[in-house]
């Protein structure tokens, strides 16, 4: 009895086995326990300020595997420092490949770095997502079927300011200062291509500098002196507050619409004085985690939680530390819409089939979707003007997919 | 010194090992390989300017770069043959390098430094400015070539082998070139320059043959890099780099052929080495791996092998 029993048990175990063996082994990474991320970031180095966003993902999962994980698997999370240099993402990220065997790598970040293993990660065919660049390249399905971005890109939010000025600012002409790299020019590109014939009417001025420059004064008494009425200020934080010190003391009161890259109240308004900012217009997507009108908002105090407990080291007042908390949880929510199926084809089926999910840091109403044939998750942004105190939104949500 | 025969025997068996590696080795340790097989190129180059002929840069990275791009436009641009774009980089590294030697004549020992140390910052926001042959910061992405005539060898073992046989040429060169006349006068300059000029060493000229072909080294080193990465861009260039090159020959060991090998394997793995160790702090466990090296082995890797295999072979003096 118990031997023909015995024996039952073996061949169906073993028939189980057989069925069961093209879902299990299928791919490096997984486990019944476990799943692998990878990710480089850089710890040190010239762009080491963002290191942050990869010890944050880190205090995110931490955060999921404490609260039991994915479907039961814990996730390993695996991060290396590339110090920003593309050769050394190369290096770290054929590592994590081939030697760590991640399953997927996740928000690997900067624009060169990236581009360095863009080949590789299509080549191999492993998920490469929800890269931390707001460049528009990622989102090439049929090309890089393997890579997926996940902010707004800049040149959206260029076309986004472009048409508020063609349909509200009739008599408009337009200065524009930016910062001489691909960033900056991605930006123009998209503000160019939104006010389209238009663009060479308006502009009347536009003034570059280097990310080294020590100040862009000159920059801005020159757009003054053209006779500019409208400011499009495409500059990172540090040259934000200079940008809007330097037009306030000198009288330049044009309307004055600001990059979101420098949209913290902490970090640029506050610093360039709150007089001074008033009447700036930016576009949204997050909220802004120095602005006291989300003081009371569940998400917020739910991320400050989080802060507290799993990253109390982590900078309250820096936005990249939202930024992880909501990629991070992105992440996590394709991953359980993969199931049991854990498969690197079946995650790339599920990022690029997640519908409609709002996130408790994004504004009210931005919803992320991607399809096979679209691989922008959020597209979605909102314009808001500063009053003095904080961001008051206005106007609908613009959708740029369905422009 | 160990003798000739057990020189020959050790190299020998050297090269049968590092040709049997890409059977062995995952894509991934080749690819890392192929780099260390690159820096030592890059750091033989330098030390060919600072160890034997005394001039310190800190600028070699530009030269680096400066190779690399000859090989990303010539192949992104012009549709030429990775291969052909080696000795492309070659040439003009060794013209660029030579020019730049003669005002760097005027300069000695720091002073010289500093004004090296100013190519190393410039070279990335050159390369920014150029934007319409560079690609900007975007940089330039290629293919990793396949090998070629048929060769059932999967990329990664190729560029391992390439990287293996340029490097062999141009050690072999460079021993040439340094055990010979030229490395005396070199090693003179260094030493006593007066007295090297007394008798009749032509200073002016070997120094700036020494920053040509030190440039040349290294340009070849940054053309491969360029195609065994298959991506350029100005981040990678920075000032770093060049120190990391520096790093390299004086860990390694100064004046010495052999000591560009340890050298390029200490920049490439002790960094990772000091990440595994801590994860929050790997400079800082870089920087206690650099003194205890520099604490123990003075004369850098090779010098303190060279000394321990003397005192192996010789016990009693």
């Amino acid at each position: 009895m118990t031997g023909r029993r015995t024996v039952l048990a073996l061949v169906l175990t073993l028939g189980l086995a057989v069925l069961a063996a093209p879902v299990l082994a299928a791919d490096p990474g997984v486990t019944a326990t476990e799943i692998k991320i990878g990710n480089t970031n850089p710890y040190s180095g010239p762009a080491s300020a963002y290191g942050t966003i990869g010890k944050g993902i880190g205090a995110y999962f931490k955060k999921v595997n404490d609260e039991g994980g994915i479907n039961g698997r814990k996730i390993n999370y695996i991060t290396y420092d590339d110090s920003y240099s593309p050769p050394k993402t190369v290096e770290m990220v054929r590592k994590l490949v081939e030697s760590d065997q991640v399953a997927i790598l996740f928000q690997t970040l900067g624009t060169p770095p990236n581009s360095a293993i863009h080949k590789y990660m299509n080549e191999e065919k492993v998920p490469h997502l929800f890269v931390a660049t707001g460049a528009t390249k990622w989102n090439d399905p049929k090309n890089f079927p393997w890579t997926m971005g996940w902010q707004p890109n800049y040149q959206t939010e260029g076309k986004i300011y472009a048409q508020y000025i063609l349909k509200n600012i009739p008599n408009a002409k337009v200065g524009i200062l930016f910062q001489n790299d691909d960033y900056g020019k991605d930006y123009l590109k998209g503000f160019e291509d939104g006010l389209g014939d238009a663009a060479k009417k308006l502009i009347v001025l536009k003034q570059s500098y280097e990310v080294t420059d020590p100040t862009i004064d000159s920059q801005i008494v020159n757009l003054k002196n053209s006779g500019a009425n409208v400011f499009f200020n495409i500059t990172i934080p540090k040259f934000a507050v200079q940008a809007i010190k330097k037009s306030h003391d000198i009288g330049w009161k044009p309307t004055h619409f600001l990059n979101n890259v420098s949209s913290s109240l902490g970090t640029v308004l506050k610093p360039a004085g709150l007089e001074a900012s008033r009447g700036l217009i930016t576009a949204l997507y997050a909220k802004e985690i120095t602005d006291p009108q989300w003081k009371n908002d569940k998400g917020m105090q739910d991320w400050l939680a989080w802060m507290k407990k799993y990253y109390p080291e982590g900078a309250l007042d820096d936005q990249a530390n939202a930024y992880a908390y909501t990629v991070a949880q992105t992440m996590v929510h394709v991953l359980k819409q993969c199931g049991n199926d854990l498969s690197r084809a079946n995650i790339m089926r599920q990022a690029a089939n997640i519908k409609n999910l709002e996130l408790p840091l994004l504004l009210p109403g931005i919803k992320i979707n991607t399809s096979p044939t679209d691989y922008a998750p959020i597209e979605q942004e909102q314009l808001a003007k500063f009053d003095g105190e904080r961001w008051a939104l206005f106007g609908e949500l613009y959708d740029a997919s369905k422009k | 010194m160990p003798s000739r025969s057990v020189k020959a025997a050790g190299l020998i068996l050297l090269i049968a090992v590092a040709c049997a590696l890409p059977f062995v080795l995952s894509g991934f340790r080749l690819f890392q390989f192929s780099q260390v097989f690159i820096y030592a190129m890059a750091l033989l180059g330098l030390n060919i300017l600072t160890g034997y002929n005394g001039q310190i840069s800190l600028g070699h990275g530009a030269f680096y770069a400066l190779g690399a791009y000859t090989t990303a436009i010539l192949v992104d641009r012009a549709g030429v043959n990775y291969a052909l774009t080696i000795p492309a980089a070659f040439l003009l590294c060794l013209v660029v390098g030579f020019l730049f030697g003669i005002p760097a004549l005027r300069l000695e020992g720091l002073y010289l430094a500093l004004a090296t140390f100013s190519l190393a910052l410039a070279i990335p926001q050159i390369l920014k400015y150029f934007e319409h042959w560079t690609g900007g910061s975007q940089g330039i992405v290629l293919s990793k070539p396949k090998a070629p005539w048929g060769l059932p060898l999967t990329r990664d073992q190729w560029l391992y082998y390439l990287s293996l046989a340029v490097l062999i040429v141009l050690f072999v060169l460079g021993r040439n070139l340094l055990q010979g006349r030229v490395g005396r006068a070199l090693v003179a300059i260094r030493d006593n320059p007066i007295a090297a000029e007394a008798m009749g060493i032509n200073s002016a000229l070997y120094k700036s043959l020494a920053f040509g072909v030190s440039a040349a080294y290294t340009g070849v080193a940054g053309a491969l890099s360029g195609v065994v990465v298959a991506f350029v861009a100005p981040d990678t260039f920075n000032v770093f780099l060049s120190i990391t090159f520096l790093v390299g020959v004086v860990v390694g060991g100064l004046a010495s052929i052999s000591g560009a090998i340890f050298g390029a394997l200490f920049i490439q793995f002790v960094p990772n080495w000091a990440q595994d160790i801590s994860k929050a702090a790997p400079w800082a466990i870089y920087g206690i791996f650099l003194i205890v090296f520099m604490y123990v082995m003075p004369r850098g890797i090779s010098g303190s092998l060279r000394l321990a295999w003397s005192r192996l072979v010789r016990p009693k003096r």
